[in-house]
């Protein structure tokens, strides 16, 4: 038994979730090698080779990988992956891009966004928004597997010693080309790896008033996010969105602002340890699933918080 | 140029669904279903192709029982030129389904094949994107602007972080994300008028696909509980419980 994680990285440095996903292989046992494919991206396979459990770090390194493509990183995955009894990696917009394809080259099922590892066949994936939580057994001979990030605590980056291996395969399939990206830049952590999130929603009425959570989320070196509802009304683009369709997360503290809390919004953010909602409604949904809630008007109470932290 | 949307039939977005007391499932009972909010999108984009005179056909797909009949109704109502409905009473898992769609596209060569990028019952994210390695296709996942031109396609992506563009040559695959379109309601003359659009229906035999499924969902269980919380009457009150009660704060 093995297992091949797919890295996720940017050609510079690993992402955090790819040691989440870590965690995940080493609940499943066996040897577990790490891919890590792009263009210029030595630095990425020689940073992954200090996690420690990592067999062994597979480099893929040539221009057709370097933007991620999934019909490029596919063909690369499903040939390598056929080798391996499991196949991991972030149930992220990376992950969901390419993985779906290997599962179909290799003729066998995805299980995706697991949250729990029962057994080497068997695992728990949320359904209907996280109103169920579904026990899935795989009788397929590879397991295909995209993780939920939060489900599964980061292994170590660092006290390991694996050996990097070089993969000459070239896979160009000929059918897409990367034309431009255009990523925000923060210099606040990333949401699904924040210990603290702050989220505005359709009660902070407008973009600007977005700057209110930024002094908040100073004073916690807390992520900033968003309801559905904030991003659709273009309060802020569409990366900050929290929620069923959004990004998932779980952080020790989430803080609600003026966030109803739909179904879809609370599938995001539920297994938070600590929630906070401050809203006027005193019947608004998200105060069903708030350890502290306060009613109030958000425009006095998110500079008195501020004020106080 | 022709498209083929794939939609599905799930439980409506408004329902709180409940897990089955026996753990098989969710009690799907007399409760009101829908299509997938994400094929909606797929279905509006369709038409807005055809209405911007790039697209000339589209069709409509659904694999599921006889009652996914009802959405791909309101589909035609929407604008779709006809249906086929591969009709089974099986539980067909996400690559049941891309080889039997890949079976229709077989047989109705398109140029375009839309999917929503995931449904809100399974949740998978999975369809599309293993339809599009089946057929050898390229894939625009996570749409937010679909553009056509020459035999070409432009699709703005959502991806952790921003955006990013791709392109990629026709026939091609898209999912799609919220913020590509709004979809419109069915107007009732298109709702009449749908009645009489062609509706075929056929198996998954007559396909001559092999869609058994290959996991077995051994239990569903609700999601544990979160215990109820309290409402703090001030944001002095809310600070010092964050402080010395639950310690998420210095």
């Amino acid at each position: 038994m093995s297992t091949l994680v797919v890295a996720e990285h940017d050609n510079t440095a690993l992402k955090p979730v790819t040691l989440n996903v870590l965690a995940a292989a080493n609940a499943i046992g066996g040897d577990v090698d790490l891919l890590v494919a792009g263009a210029g991206c030595r630095a990425v396979a020689d940073q992954a080779a200090h996690i420690p459990g990592v067999s062994k770090v597979l480099l893929a390194d040539h221009a057709v990988y370097g933007h991620q493509l999934a019909e490029n990183i596919a063909l690369l995955v499903a040939e390598l992956g056929a080798k391996y009894s499991h196949v991991l990696t972030g149930h992220t917009t990376a992950g969901k891009n390419f993985l779906p394809r290997v599962a179909a080259l290799l003729n066998v099922a995805q299980i995706s966004d697991i949250i729990s590892v029962d057994s080497v066949d068997t695992f728990k994936r949320p359904i209907y928004a996280g109103n169920g939580i579904a026990t899935i057994k795989s009788n397929d001979p590879i397991k295909v597997l995209s993780v939920r990030g939060t489900g599964f605590d980061p292994v170590a980056a660092t006290g390991g010693s694996a050996g990097v291996t070089a993969i000459d395969r070239v896979h160009d399939a000929g059918l897409s080309m990367f034309v431009s990206e255009q990523i925000v830049k923060s210099e606040r952590p990333e949401l699904t790896a924040a210990k603290v999130v702050i989220s505005g929603g359709r009660g902070m009425q407008n973009g600007e008033n977005f700057k209110l959570l930024d002094g908040i989320a100073d004073k916690l070196g807390a992520a900033v996010g968003a309801s559905r509802a904030a991003v659709d009304a273009g309060f802020v683009p569409n990366d900050m969105q929290v929620g069923q369709t959004g990004k998932i997360v779980a952080p020790d503290l989430y803080i609600a602002i003026g966030i109803s809390g739909a179904i879809q919004h609370l599938a995001g953010m539920k297994d938070s340890k600590v929630i906070v909602a401050i809203n006027k409604d005193e019947d608004a949904p998200i105060f069903q699933v708030a350890d502290y809630g306060l009613v109030a008007d958000l425009f006095q109470a998110v500079p008195e918080l501020e004020r106080l932290l | 140029m022709k498209v083929l949307v794939a939609v599905k039939r799930v439980v409506d977005a408004n329902v709180k669904v409940r897990v089955k007391p026996d753990k098989t499932g969710v009690d799907l009972a007399n409760v009101k279903m829908a299509v997938n909010p994400f094929c909606e999108i797929a279905i509006e984009e369709a038409v807005r192709l055809k209405e911007a005179g790039v697209v000339t056909e589209i069709v409509a797909v659904s694999v599921g029982a006889a009652n996914c009949q009802e959405q791909l109704r309101t589909c035609l109502a929407l604008g779709a030129d006809r249906a086929i409905l591969v009709q089974t009473d099986a539980d067909v898992q996400p690559l049941g389904v891309a080889k039997i769609i890949k079976a229709l596209y077989d047989k109705e060569r398109p140029q375009l094949v839309l999917f929503g990028k995931q449904s809100i019952d399974g949740d998978n994210s999975q369809t599309g994107q293993m339809f599009a390695a089946l057929a050898g296709l390229a894939q625009g996942t996570f749409a937010s602007k679909v553009s056509i031109t020459d035999g070409k396609m432009t699709v703005v992506r959502e991806i952790d972080g921003g955006l990013q563009t791709v392109s990629m040559t026709l026939p091609a695959v898209v999912t799609t994300d919220l913020r590509l379109n709004e979809p419109r309601y069915a107007s009732l003359p298109n709702i009449m008028k749908a009645k009489k659009k062609t509706m075929d229906i056929v198996t998954v035999a007559d396909l001559g696909v092999d869609a058994a499924p290959t996991f077995t969902v051994l239990s569903v269980e609700p999601p544990a509980a979160r215990k109820a919380g309290i409402k703090v009457t001030s944001v002095e009150q809310l600070v010092d419980k964050l402080r010395n009660e639950a310690k998420v704060i210095a």
